[in-house]
């Protein structure tokens, strides 16, 4: 690929200030030209998902007499058919029920995990951290049969509750692991303190701990909720009946009917879909990509 | 350490209920605190797992228990030419798209690494194909993929004049195959170049500069500079993206659901339809365990391949 080799040329630029004969159209090339090009193809399918879901049927399927780049007219029928003529709340509340759910839930287990084998240190606290963390490496794609027949023998098929109780088989491990190093970065001496004004571990736990990890549970929350909201593969197998179905497997089942597809439907239930993992995001984009960078630091 | 001393004098020191020493005991604690996350596990993921492994040994359909069958399952899969061309385009499609999603990822990584105006809102930017729902995204490629309104299609016939007919995308194989792959490299960009832009903002600027000072050039930089420093984070991501693009189920699922003629079925979405769909569990089971030999080997060569050109390069320069 000719873009691989148009790496070095870029590196030249890496080192700040040191450039003094780079030229501006130099930096225009190789920086902003290649920049804009990505940033365009990473937003097109954004754009072309809220174009759609707010152009009428008419524009939709005529290239020829309307600019498919642009709305004429703008309309809010498919939403108002999302809204009103489908099952499409409900929907979102189920997801965002499952997403909250399983959030606490992993949380509050990795929280506990990660003191357990950060600050209570025992022997084998290392090996029982790097089984947590190997866990991660299990893609649900195996495991998806095998829960499908568990989740049957529980009784908990076609519940929201099953996806709750299964999705933080993938949230503990990278939660444990992003609050591990977070811990790491706290000082002991605090904790030393404490215990030796007679805090119980408890107590340290819930005053002193705690409150300093704060930026650290807040990313691991992130992480966690859009997982779980963008979680596909076990809502899918698990989950049957349309009242029940996630935003994700329900727009994929339920909206796509027949020969003729909704496209402005389907795109306007995608663009709702997303939004609320897009606006969670944009709130707290700075611990997102801190953690995220941190946490392939360690 | 002084943890070790703390329970005695906290007891001394006090006159506690039973439950809050015992809760300040401290293997009691390590228990308490680790059991949630062990239990779910456990339950959730080991337990699912070995069984996962036992059911592909029996003929176990779903509202039937089944026997042991030893080999069969497989057997039958290696005879099984839709099982071949899943293996297949699962290799294939995890190669081409883990190779173009570096040499993209690396590129923007380098890209964004350079100090420009509102770099942090484009860095924020940047992540929102790795953010939204996968199926939610790949519903959008699929109406870019339409045979008839394809906007691509449109800025290829109508706009630029380079072509007379519309793209068949999702029509016949190999397009269809490659579609599916674009899509799939679209949406690792994000998380390749993120990750990576962490390791470029680790390098120390000095290494650079004492390289410039002994008339190294840019190319020369990349290559014995950044590429070396870069490799134990490389190996970690690259590693991430392998077992996760190989297990990829998603994306296909969502665009063309192993169509046209089962021509880009991977791995997992045969086992949905085999095992889910279909209802054997067994066969599906199988087809999944099938994925782990590829995983393990996958992970092994690329953690340690890439491991090991760094002890060498670190060797090389002593």
């Amino acid at each position: 690929m000719t873009d691989a080799v148009a790496q070095p040329s870029a590196v030249a630029n890496a080192a700040p200030d040191t450039m003094a004969w780079d030229s501006r159209a130099r930096r225009v090339m190789m920086i902003y030209l290649p920049l804009s090009c990505f940033v365009l193809i990473l937003l097109f399918p954004f754009y072309w998902m809220a174009v759609t879901a707010f152009k009428p049927n008419a524009e939709l399927l005529n290239y020829k007499a309307h600019n498919p780049f642009w709305i004429t007219s703008p309309t809010l029928a498919h939403i108002k058919h999302l809204l009103f003529d489908t099952a499409y709340p409900r929907w979102l509340k189920t997801t965002m029920f499952v997403a909250i759910g399983s959030t606490t839930l992993s949380l509050f287990a990795s929280t506990l995990a990660a003191y357990a084998i950060e600050r209570l240190r025992f022997r084998g606290s290392p090996y029982v951290g790097l089984g947590i963390y190997l866990a991660y490496l299990v893609p649900p794609s195996i495991l998806f049969i095998p829960l499908a027949t568990v989740v049957v023998q529980f009784g908990l098929f076609d519940s929201p509750l099953a996806l709750i109780l299964v999705y933080p088989t993938f949230l503990v491990p990278f939660c444990t692991w992003l609050l591990i190093g977070y811990f790491k970065s706290i000082p002991y001496e605090l904790e030393e303190c404490a215990l030796v004004d007679g805090a119980t571990r408890l107590q340290i736990l819930r005053r002193i701990t705690l409150p300093l990890a704060v930026p650290g549970l807040i990313s691991a929350g992130i992480f966690s909720f859009t997982l779980s909201w963008n979680e596909f593969i076990y809502a899918l197998a698990f989950i049957q009946s349309g009242a029940n179905k996630t935003v994700p497997v329900a727009i994929l089942t339920e909206l796509v009917t027949g020969d003729v597809y909704q496209w402005g439907a389907l795109m306007a239930g995608s663009l709702l879909g997303s939004l609320p993992v897009a606006i969670f995001y944009s709130l707290f984009v700075d611990y997102y990509v801190s953690s995220l960078t941190g946490a392939v630091k360690e | 350490m002084s943890v070790t001393t703390l329970p005695s004098s906290a007891l001394t020191q006090r006159q506690q209920s039973w439950l809050v020493r015992l809760f300040d005991y401290k293997p009691f604690l390590i228990v308490m605190c680790l059991a949630p996350a062990i239990g779910l596990l456990t339950v959730f993921l080991t337990y699912p797992l070995g069984l996962g492994i036992w059911l592909a040994f029996t003929d176990t359909t779903i509202g039937r228990r089944g026997v042991f069958v030893g080999l069969e399952n497989f057997q039958y899969l290696l005879s099984d030419p839709l099982w071949w061309n899943a293996v297949f385009y699962s290799v294939f499609y995890t190669a081409v798209a883990t190779f173009g999603k570096f040499a993209l990822g690396f590129w923007l990584a380098l890209l964004l690494n350079n100090h420009f105006p509102f770099k942090s809102l484009l860095r924020a930017i940047v992540l929102l194909p790795w953010i939204v729902p996968t199926v939610l995204s790949a519903l959008a490629f699929w109406w870019i993929y339409d045979p008839q309104f394809s906007i691509i299609s449109y800025l290829l016939v109508d706009v630029l004049h380079w072509r007379t007919s519309n793209i068949d995308f999702l029509g016949t194989p190999w397009p269809a195959r490659f579609s599916l792959i674009a899509a799939n490299i679209w949406r690792g960009i994000p998380f390749v170049a993120i990750s990576l832009l962490a390791g470029l903002q680790t390098i120390s600027p000095s290494l650079y500069e004492a390289a410039m000072l002994d008339g190294a050039s840019a190319s020369q930089r990349f290559r014995y500079i950044t590429f070396p420093m870069m490799m134990p984070i490389l190996a970690i991501v690259m590693t991430f993206s392998i077992i996760f693009t190989f297990t990829d189920f998603q994306l296909v699922y969502a665009i063309t659901r192993g169509g046209p003629v089962n021509s880009t079925h991977l791995l997992a979405t045969l086992a949905f339809q085999r095992g889910i769909a279909g209802g054997e569990l067994g066969e599906g089971a199988a087809i999944a365990v099938s994925m782990i030999p590829f995983l393990v080997f996958a992970t092994l060569f690329s953690y340690f391949g890439l491991a090991r050109r760094k002890w060498q390069q670190g060797e090389a320069n002593d």
